[in-house]
């Protein structure tokens, strides 16, 4: 079971989180006129990488925060931790 | 019966007390403190079980976790429990185990005939045999393979016992009380580090308690009850026995189950059976030591072929002989210690060597006392049936491949040791890659993945001096890290018997003509000749080999059988064993039960039970309830003797023709406040929320970015930024992390807040054409005209003193109410409701009346919006913006969903106005068409319309609405029923809508 130190809380174990996928897809601003493969990419496309990846998790049992976990997906170590809206290093 | 076997005045039993036990129906004696194999070996028996392939007769192989024979089915307090080891489980007054894999007995054994048949079982045997016909499978096969499967027959009663979870946290946990462990365990907590030892066995002191050494003077057995003594004297410290530490997961968790009363007759009132431990540790020794190695020869598992390790331990912890006329076969000096054991208890054993000419203290000591000694010698074949009765003994060549002077000797037991294999188990787990350590011909770990150090004989450290060194080093080193007290205590001196290299001679050649099976992992029946037929087959990788072959498959997990097995793939292959690697060690290290896993969380308490603040009264009233999700709620209300469909018929029809009241507590409540709610809202729906006026609800549904209806409900301004969303009952909790994604991630800048007020507010809703003559006694002050508080009104008014919040929206289609008061006036608002409607012919009504109201109206719900529909799909295209952008919008665009003929929302009713059309049946053009029948769509859900008294279903087909008017069949293969059915609108009852608004 991970330990996700939560910026907000401090390390908490696994179950208080859940998982919400790749951090770095940003969603397409409001009313711009996009394309079907750019809006598909949005909606479905996501890499899975092997290694270092940004994604993002809920704090659900805890403060209720989204937050941003850099983490190796082989080894699952985590790097760094951010809060939802914190510059990414 | 006589304890033929037990010594006097040796071992750590409690001769005071004799215990008496069951074993296949007969009764045997043994002392406290023994474990089932301890007593029976004590009473001289040893077979034991019966192998899981051939049948052959098992004995008794080690001593503790190691065991691959030894697996009983036990009864304990009319409880069976399966899989239990008779060298782990200590006996109790009443116990009884009994063998597994053998019928009709343990002495004659029916399928003992494979054992003659064992042509027809080699490797793969499974895999080649049980293949064709496919007919045979159901009949033949199965029955046979269940019947020759498994270690004993799990109960199918509901477990009675308690098991619990505890979590734990601490800087260093280390797996293992032998020496290693003890002495980093007392290093780290006089350091002033939290630490747990985890001990498996009943005793703590691992190969201390057999090994003649001493430690600071004193011996291996006073130096352990000093340190475990001082250990538990300390407020730092938790000391565990009989509790194994099996799981090595991430981020530095583990996972310990501690036996706390499986050694008892009966579980103590207030202690569990077992308590699963989740330990996260900041540091981690693993101390979990080394198991000796077997030797392969000839019949190597005849019962009275043992560990010469586990000879020692019965000998020196039980005070029990394995025979009286003892072969030691061994490749390195553990073997001579067993044999001095033996001798100094009076027995004489003779010990051959597999070496040409070793000196060491140990030899020379064994030369000292007279024993017999061999040299270049080694059993080629056990003989004896149900036990060793002889051996056939040999000189070998000094290449190791010939063999002279085959003798047959006299003896009733042969004790190998083939030299040791680190536990690397644990470390294994944790990520750390191992390396092969020439010296040991074994694998130790290498560098640490997590924060952990193997020591002592898990790292291939096999002196004790090294041992004790090293691991008070460590003990200090990783507490320091945590404490930085620099408080290091000094290390005792050690004195040890000094001992000499290890021959790498591992398997004795067949002799000419002869063709012994010469077993390599004992428990799953895997022989020498298993593993060449294997490679000769194809099979390269170790894990291919392993599994075609069951090698080190089920409870051994390699324990006895990984190093001889890659051994021998080395060996044809022509490489070394480092090339060939190990397979993949993963958890759990021992068997766990599942009641251990699974805690607590049985029955009721596998999940929380929500329940409003009306429950009691539904249940004074006849309720019958349904799981929502967590949430219990009344389903009908029963009256006489009224089922289900009865009871929901009268409660549906007296909301059509007078008024019913329905707990609404249920329904997710968020609360959405700030000066950007309406925007947010407007971006969460797909229609218009800018200018819904104060006091105004609306309904509203909501998208998942590609398209697909999330959720639906209305959302009510309660005030210029204040809004009260209603989500379903079952989408609340994913509908408010949906909401708190867009506001902390998307769109940070706008100033909302939301939160769940579900459980804040008690909600009743009353629907049918006398709500209004019941709100207006309800309410006596406020205007509940039409103008005063119209469809899709709210208002805020006083219920008998009570503030409550009335909104005027409908599920029923009727005209009707909800009204919600704080949750501890829940209960004295349903009795109002109840007692004021008494006049106006009230009835509550359950979920199922609900869902046939809402049928019939064609309301969608969840079985509509089922995570495959767009709002077109559902007759919801009014609801969806053209001017506005909203989450999802664009994927509304996609080809796929803006094709004519996609599955949308219809009703279905049966031509003949009588039959029920199951949920889930398929709707097709012709049901006799070739299979697979062209489907056109499903009936997505069905009642019993209370307004026309006739079945009515809704279904979601292709061009649906095209096809009103159509006859078309309902086909349900699962209910075996093919229906006529005409398709209709939706919108059964009042199509025009008028009930809501009058
Ligand atoms: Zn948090």
């Amino acid at each position: 079971m991970l330990y996700i130190n939560c910026p907000h809380c401090g390390l908490r174990s696994q179950n208080e989180f859940a998982y919400g996928g790749d951090a770095t897809v940003k969603r397409p601003e409001l009313n711009k006129e996009i394309s079907d493969q750019e809006w598909d990419n949005f909606v479905y496309l996501r890499k899975s990488p092997r290694g270092k990846h940004l994604e993002l998790w809920h704090h659900i049992s805890g403060c209720r925060q989204w937050i941003k976990v850099e983490r190796d997906t082989s080894t699952h170590e985590i790097f760094k931790t951010y809060k939802a809206n914190e510059a990414i290093e | 019966m006589s304890q033929g076997f037990r010594l006097d005045n040796v071992g750590m039993v409690n001769r005071e007390k004799k215990i008496s036990f069951k074993f296949n129906g007969k009764k045997y004696f043994g002392f406290e403190g023994d474990t089932i194999a301890s007593a029976l070996i004590a009473n001289g028996v040893h077979l034991v079980g019966r192998s899981f392939k051939y049948h052959r007769p098992r004995g008794f192989f080690g001593v503790g976790v190691d065991e691959p024979y030894a697996i009983l089915q036990l009864d304990r307090n009319n409880e069976r429990d399966p899989n239990i080891r008779a060298t782990e489980q200590e006996i109790f007054e009443g116990l009884e185990v009994k063998s597994v894999n053998c019928w009709p007995s343990v002495n004659f054994d029916i399928g003992a005939i494979n054992n003659f048949l064992k042509m027809f079982f080699p490797a793969g045997f499974y895999y080649k045999t049980f293949m064709w016909p496919p007919s045979f499978w159901y009949k033949i096969y199965e029955p046979f393979i269940r019947m020759a499967a498994g270690f004993g027959e799990a109960s199918i009663k509901h477990d009675k016992e308690r098991y619990e979870h505890k979590y734990e946290y601490c800087d260093l946990l280390i797996t293992g009380s032998g020496p290693s462990g003890l002495a980093s365990a007392y290093a780290a907590a006089k350091n002033g580090a939290r630490v747990i030892l985890a001990e498996d066995k009943p005793r703590f002191g691992g190969s201390l308690l057999t090994s003649d050494v001493n430690i600071g003077n004193q011996t291996g057995v006073e130096w352990t009850e000093k340190i475990i003594a001082e250990l538990k004297s300390m407020p730092n410290v938790t000391v565990k026995n009989r509790s194994q530490v099996f799981g090595y997961y991430d981020h530095n968790m583990l996972v310990m189950s501690e036996r706390i009363s499986d050694h008892l007759p009966k579980t103590q009132k207030y202690l569990p059976k077992q308590r699963l431990w989740y330990i996260r540790a900041n540091e981690v020794l693993i101390s979990s030591g080394s198991i000796e190695r077997p030797l392969v020869f000839g019949n190597n598992d005849t019962p009275g072929v043992m560990l010469s390790s586990a000879a020692k331990e019965y000998m020196k912890v039980y005070g029990v002989l394995v025979g009286k006329k003892p072969l030691i076969f061994t490749n390195n000096d553990s073997g001579y210690e067993t044999a001095i054991e033996f001798k100094k208890n009076g027995v004489n054993p003779i010990i051959l060597d597999t070496r040409s000419d070793p000196s060491s203290d140990i030899i020379a000591e064994a030369k000292n006392l007279n024993i017999e000694i061999r040299f270049s010698y080694v059993v080629v074949a056990a003989k004896g049936y149900k036990k060793v009765k002889s051996a056939d003994i040999a000189k070998i060549s000094d290449d190791k491949k010939e063999l002279f002077n085959i003798e047959n000797i006299e003896c009733d037991c042969i004790c190998v040791s083939g030299f040791w294999t680190p536990s690397i188990h644990l470390a294994s787990q944790s990520g750390n890659k191992s390396k092969f350590n020439e010296k040991i011909d074994a694998f130790v770990p290498d560098k640490s993945k997590q924060k952990e150090n193997t020591i002592g004989s898990a790292n291939g450290i096999f002196t004790l001096e090294e041992t004790i060194k090293d691991a008070f080093d460590k003990g200090f080193d990783v507490s320091n890290k945590i404490t930085e007290k620099n408080n290091k205590v000094s290390v005792p001196t050690v004195v040890e018997k000094k001992s000499t290299d290890h021959d790498k001679f591992w398997c004795v050649p067949l002799p000419k003509g002869k063709s012994y099976k010469r077993f390599l992992d004992f428990q799953n029946d895997v022989a020498v000749s298993d593993i060449e037929l294997a490679l000769r087959e194809g099979f390269r990788s170790i894990e291919h080999v392993k599994r075609y072959t069951t090698l080190g498959m089920a409870t051994d997990q390699g324990k006895t059988s990984n190093l001889n097995g890659l051994q021998l793939v080395s060996d044809i292959e022509n490489k070394v064993v480092p090339q060939v690697g190990h397979t993949t060690f993963r958890p759990p290290y021992t068997p766990v039960s599942i009641g251990a896993i699974v805690g607590r969380e049985v029955g009721k308490h596998s999940k929380p039970t929500r329940k409003s603040p009306m429950h009691s009264w539904h249940e004074k009233n006849n309720a019958v309830f349904v799981d929502a999700g967590v949430w219990l709620r009344p389903r009908y209300y029963k009256q006489g003797n009224e089922g289900l469909f009865e009871a929901s018929k009268r409660e549906a029809k007296n909301v059509r023709q007078n008024v019913g009241v329905c707990d609404v507590t249920t329904l997710g409540k968020i609360d959405v406040k700030g000066p950007d709610a309406a925007e947010f809202l407007n971006r969460v729906y797909t229609n218009a929320w800018l200018k819904l006026p104060v006091g105004k609800a609306r309904y509203g549904v909501m998208l998942r970015e590609d398209g697909i209806v999330m959720d639906d409900g209305t959302t009510t301004r309660i005030s210029e930024n204040h809004y009260h969303m209603t989500t379903t009952t079952a989408q609340a909790a994913n509908v408010l992390s949906h909401l708190e994604y867009y506001l902390q991630l998307v769109w940070p800048e706008l100033n909302v807040n939301v939160v769940s007020t579900t459980e804040q507010w008690a909600g009743a809703a009353i629907a049918g054409p006398n709500s209004r003559k019941l709100l207006m006694k309800l309410f006596p002050n406020l205007d509940v005209s039409n103008e005063g508080l119209p469809f899709m009104g709210y208002k805020e008014a006083d219920l008998f003193g009570v503030p409550a919040k009335i909104y005027r929206i409908s599920f029923s289609g009727e005209l009707a109410y909800e009204i919600n008061v704080e949750s501890d006036n829940g209960y004295f608002m349903w009795e109002k409701i109840m007692e004021v409607g008494k006049e106006f012919q009230i009835q509550p009504y359950g979920t199922e009346a609900l869902s046939t109201l809402r049928i019939e109206m064609g309301h969608v719900a969840g079985s509509e919006l089922d995570g495959r529909t767009i709002p077109y799909d559902a007759s919801l295209e009014g609801l969806v913006s053209k001017k506005k952008d909203f989450i999802g919008k664009r994927s509304l665009n996609r080809s796929a969903f803006t094709s004519t003929d996609r599955e949308k929302l219809v009703g279905v009713v049966p031509i003949d106005k009588t039959t029920s059309i199951p949920e889930g049946s398929y709707i097709v053009k012709d049901p006799k068409a070739k299979l697979p029948n062209p489907k056109l769509g499903h009936v997505s859900a069905s009642c019993w319309s209370v307004e026309y008294d006739n079945p009515f279903s809704l279904a979601i087909i292709k061009d649906g609405k095209n096809m009103i008017g159509q006859k078309l069949f309902a086909m349900s293969p699962l209910k075996n029923k093919t229906i006529p059915v005409e398709i209709v609108s939706s919108h059964y009852v009042d199509p025009e809508g008028k009930r809501v608004r009058s």
